[in-house]
């Protein structure tokens, strides 16, 4: 069995001492900022990428996965004990997770969002593990012209699976795309767009951009309501195990979840919090027991399905990275930044070139989980107290460490002015009513997509049907048609304007 | 006409104005062709696909009734202003400004300027609250950034360690 010897070479890795430690800080920090209100997984892991610097590649992308999940794991408890959800993919979790809590019932619900996400983890990362080496081979397949119909199916599965309209989204992943072509021409060594600035021509950090919009911006939007609108409630936790009855439903509604959000998790475009919303309304629609309490009254599979839904699709969406090299969403488009500044170039070459540091990072995401459980649950106390630190304590530290994290990316003042520019951007993104994170997704895609699109028509000798005449490119770009025209027929655009209601 | 949906009529004029923004500056480079490229190729199409977007989005929002009106609302200029002073503020004094000869006061003055700024932000502003907070900050990014990470900062005033 070949997974199993990948699997224990990346065990072997994963379970020296000093990457367990490194995977426990990660879960720790990530947990601690992530449990903290309207700061989700981007922000968290925009804050804490710089603390990864000085540890070496295996290590660090460890830490960062451990913080990935932590982050998404905070944000569960957030949305459960107070009625305020931290990120995207939690928003569906406040429904049913906040009438708990206020029914006295938040143990339950906490036990069963873990416990939930830790069978979803496990799931997602024997899939993630077993999909790597097919897809692998598929990916050295792939010619330029293959890659850039992969980025265009991406791009427009963030699209359709962006919430809010979608031509707005479009628009976003356009300005992403622009953005990102800020700096050096690679082929001609001409600095584009730079107006000069010397700090332009390395392009815009991609560090800057993610805190300033998905963190300044946020703080900036929480401060404009008036207090009562973020009041926090932390409940009270008493006794944290689920009943028989309750076990009884969440089984089937985690086993629901987690097909769902492994599948998701690995479309383009897809991820976490689709994957949540997809499959609260899959439970929704199954019937209720007998004397079961209904939906948005605080049923427990409100919030075992769409918690592991949502976990279960961010282990699978290391799947197009690993494989690919193609982020699926914008934490993964993160991941690569972090991945390119220990030069490490994400694609199917990792898995060959560094085998120790794709099995390992692989096996470090069960054990991450399992000491997410460990966390949580017994640990709840603590988190709970964290919640009711007062916000107008919380914020300024957070502006703090974004500004301090940005500016240790280069040492430079730059990168600061930078932060507070897309903060301001970022506002304004939230004012108008439109959904950031494609832009993030654009904006690390964009010099991907040009180079690949000049070497595929170089190769081509300018002639735009090779698209349309290699047989993989053209199904990539048939499914990305597909799913466009899917999305534009009326009872579809109708359902999908539903599922983004749900609250 | 009127407007019928303030924020995706905004969004669009965003949309345009960059679109139009990169088209233009694209031209300052060789356009090349499709066979070869050259720097200004991708940037001009996309610049242009923004602009069209743009339009469109506008366009919508000039004709689509919506309910309300879709309002901005209320821009919190409070807090916008103090967040953006604060990360300002502390990119001088970390940094210092070497055009005008603004000395660098490293990162422990960055941060009791940084937190009271933001804290004007907020609802609540309590003088002895946020010397605490400041205080707490200030020896846990020591501790955390300087010893822990060993990030090279400026820690204190250049004219004082000369």
């Amino acid at each position: 069995m070949e997974l199993l010897s990948n699997l224990s070479l990346g065990f072997g890795v994963a379970f020296t001492p000093i990457n367990l430690l490194y995977a426990f800080i990660g879960c720790l920090l990530g947990t601690l900022i992530g449990v903290l209100p309207g700061i989700g997984p981007l922000a968290t892991i925009a804050m804490l990428l710089p603390a990864t610097y000085a540890l070496p590649p295996v290590s660090a992308l460890i830490m960062l996965a451990g913080i990935y999940y932590g982050a998404q794991y905070g944000g569960s408890t957030t949305a459960i004990l107070v009625n305020l959800p931290g990120e995207a993919s939690s928003v569906v979790t406040v429904i049913d997770g906040y009438q708990m809590a206020r029914k006295g019932r938040a143990g339950p619900a906490l036990a069963a969002a873990g416990l939930g996400s830790f069978f979803a983890g496990c799931v997602g990362t024997l899939v993630l593990a077993a999909f790597a080496v097919p897809l692998t081979e598929v990916a050295f397949k792939f010619g330029p012209a293959e890659y850039f119909a992969l980025m265009i199916l991406g791009l427009i599965g963030a699209v359709v699976l962006a919430s809010g309209s979608l031509l707005k989204a479009f628009g976003m992943i356009l300005l992403g795309l622009v953005m990102g072509l800020v700096g050096t021409d690679v082929n001609s060594g001409v600095a584009r767009f730079s107006f000069d600035i010397p700090e332009l021509t390395d392009g815009l950090g991609f560090i800057a951009v993610g805190m300033g919009i998905f963190g300044y911006g946020e703080i900036i939007s929480n401060l404009g309501k008036s207090s009562s609108e973020r009041q926090i409630f932390a409940a009270r936790v008493e006794g944290l195990m689920p009943t028989a009855e309750d076990f009884k439903r969440i089984v089937p509604a985690v086993l629901r979840g987690t097909l769902l959000g492994s599948v998701l998790g690995i479309l383009p475009g897809g991820g976490a919090a689709m994957a949540s919303f997809g499959a609260y309304t899959i439970e929704k629609k199954t019937k209720l027991h007998l004397g079961e309490v209904p939906f948005g009254k605080g049923n427990i599979r409100g919030v075992a399905a769409p918690e592991s839904a949502n976990n279960a699709a961010s282990q699978t969406s290391f799947i197009p990275l690993l494989t690919l090299g193609i982020p699926p969403n914008a934490v993964m488009a993160l991941m690569v930044g972090a991945m390119t500044i220990h030069n490490i170039q994400p694609g199917p070459q990792v898995m060959t070139s560094n085998p120790e540091l794709f099995w390992g990072l692989i096996a470090s995401m069960w054990i991450g989980n399992a000491m997410l459980i460990i966390l949580n649950l017994p640990l709840i106390g603590i988190w709970i107290k964290l919640l009711t630190v007062p916000y107008r304590w919380l914020f300024p530290a957070i502006v703090l460490f974004c500004a301090i994290g940005v500016y240790s990316t280069n040492n430079n003042t730059f990168d600061i002015w930078l932060v507070g520019f897309f903060g301001v951007v970022g506002y304004a993104f939230i004012k108008l009513g439109i959904e950031p994170a494609p832009l993030l997704l654009g904006f690390i895609l964009g010099p991907m997509m040009e180079e690949n699109l000049r070497r595929a028509l170089l190769l081509s000798r300018g002639d735009w049907s090779v698209f349309l005449t290699r047989g993989l490119s053209a199904s990539l770009l048939a499914v990305a048609a597909f799913l466009l025209i899917l999305v534009l027929l009326p009872s579809v655009k109708k359902k999908r304007e539903e599922a983004f209601v749900e609250e | 006409m009127n407007i019928k949906s303030q924020k995706d009529f905004f969004s669009g004029l965003i949309f345009v104005v960059v679109g139009t923004a990169y088209a233009l500056g694209a031209t300052n480079y060789k356009i090349g062709e499709a066979a070869r490229m050259g720097p200004g190729y991708f940037p001009l199409m996309l610049g242009i696909l923004l602009a069209v977007l743009g339009c469109v989005v506008i366009f919508k929002a000039m004709v689509v009734e919506t309910v309300d009106g879709d309002p901005v609302g209320r821009i919190a200029w409070k807090p916008l202003f103090f967040i953006i002073a604060a990360n300002l503020s502390f990119g001088i004094l970390l940094g210092g400004l070497p055009s005008i000869k603004f000395p660098s006061f490293g990162l422990i003055a960055a941060i009791y300027a940084l937190v009271p700024i933001a804290a004007l932000g907020g609802d609540e502003f309590k003088f002895k609250e946020v010397l605490v907070v400041s205080t707490v900050l200030a020896v846990t990014s020591y501790v955390a950034f300087i010893w822990g990470l060993k990030l090279q900062f400026p820690v204190w005033p250049s004219f004082l360690i000369g």
